[in-house]
């Protein structure tokens, strides 16, 4: 099973229905399969922050939901995570690919992968990293764990995870 | 007529509706005039109103009524767009359009000037898109929310503000009780 299958395997087996991407190359197979899955709803957001507002209000309504987005936009998000989804105690699953690592062939995303965890550590959004594919084995558990405890929960996903691109 | 004549105005008409209200005075006028467990107040994040309702009507089958300002969709225009290709039948977004910043003084936006926000929602596949003076919003909101087709109402007002308390509630009592309705609604 590849990993994009086991990822949304494990949203839908957590029942989350409503996802909400801002693409990125490494996510490019992800994105097609949450896209696919007839118990997902996908929509694509023009900006993560406006997508997190779709989260926040999906959730409210009923249905969880998760975002798929890229690292750097982490600077431009962390209002909304700490005054929206934080702040209203919500759960929210944000895989995050995890661009700047090893492997990546565009210098300036290094720029923003040195700052990537140190501002998810500032504002106290637990954060797991895959590198290894095996890693993809704790999806399932992070899931839970998000929606155990009402946080954003971010998950990392380099270049060696998705086998370079 | 200012933002808070027509709130007023239209409170009655939405007691039980799902109301997403925008961040700063749109909230605070809406809490002061007539807090309702169906209200969903925004204690932060400019901009966002819009996406938070459609997000909510998207998921669930009740009405959902969002107050934003011509400021805040400045702010997220981007949501036109996610709005218009994603056709929620229970959605109405009013935009209270004074032309300025009003939970921040009254400085000016782009939409008191040039920027005509009907004609960027048009622009962006919004389907339904009614603009209105001040005087008429509480009819044309009621004929949208007893309507089956999304609507985007951009509500044409004079700029101006009252003075109102802040919110003290907590956000998670406005967030549980706000959660509560929604699923009292859909029971």
């Amino acid at each position: 099973m590849s990993v994009n299958d086991v990822i949304i395997d494990g949203f839908v087996s957590n029942k989350v229905e409503f996802i909400t991407t801002v693409p990125c190359k490494q996510l490019g197979g992800v994105i097609e399969a949450a896209e696919a899955h007839p118990d997902i709803y996908h929509i694509p957001s023009n900006k993560e922050d406006e997508g997190m507002g779709l989260c926040a209000g999906a959730f409210m309504g009923g249905k969880r939901s998760a975002i798929i987005m890229q690292n750097t936009a982490i600077g431009v998000t962390i209002n909304t995570l700490v005054t929206l989804t934080q702040f209203y105690r919500m759960p929210l699953p944000m895989l995050i690919s995890y661009r700047g690592e090893l492997r990546e062939p565009v210098a300036c995303q290094a720029e923003m992968a040195v700052h990537t965890k140190a501002l998810l550590a500032q504002i106290n959004i637990p954060t797991y990293h895959f590198h290894r594919q095996s890693d993809v084995e704790e999806f399932d558990d992070i899931l839970k764990y998000t929606f155990m405890c009402n946080k954003p929960v971010a998950i990392l996903t380099d270049a060696t995870f998705w086998g370079g691109y | 007529m200012i933002r808070s004549d027509i709130i007023k105005e239209l409170a009655p008409t939405i007691k039980d509706t799902l109301t997403v209200c925008n961040i700063g005075l749109p909230s605070q006028e809406m809490h002061m005039i007539d807090d309702q467990p169906s209200n969903f107040y925004m204690l932060g994040t400019m901009g966002l109103a819009s996406s938070i309702g459609l997000g909510l009507a998207l998921a669930q089958k009740s009405k959902v009524l969002v107050i934003d300002g011509d400021g805040s969709v400045l702010t997220n225009l981007g949501t036109l767009p996610t709005i218009a290709n994603n056709v929620a039948d229970n959605y109405v977004l009013l935009i209270i359009d004074n032309g300025s910043y009003g939970s921040t003084g009254d400085q000016p936006t782009y939409a008191g000037k040039k920027t005509s926000l009907t004609a960027v929602a048009k622009a962006c596949g919004c389907e339904n898109v009614i603009e209105c003076k001040a005087e008429d919003t509480v009819q044309v909101v009621k004929d949208a929310l007893a309507g089956d087709k999304m609507t985007v109402i951009v509500s044409k007002c004079e700029s101006g503000n009252i003075k109102v308390p802040v919110i003290t509630m907590d956000p998670v009592v406005i967030r549980d009780r706000f959660m509560k309705t929604v699923a009292a609604q859909n029971a």
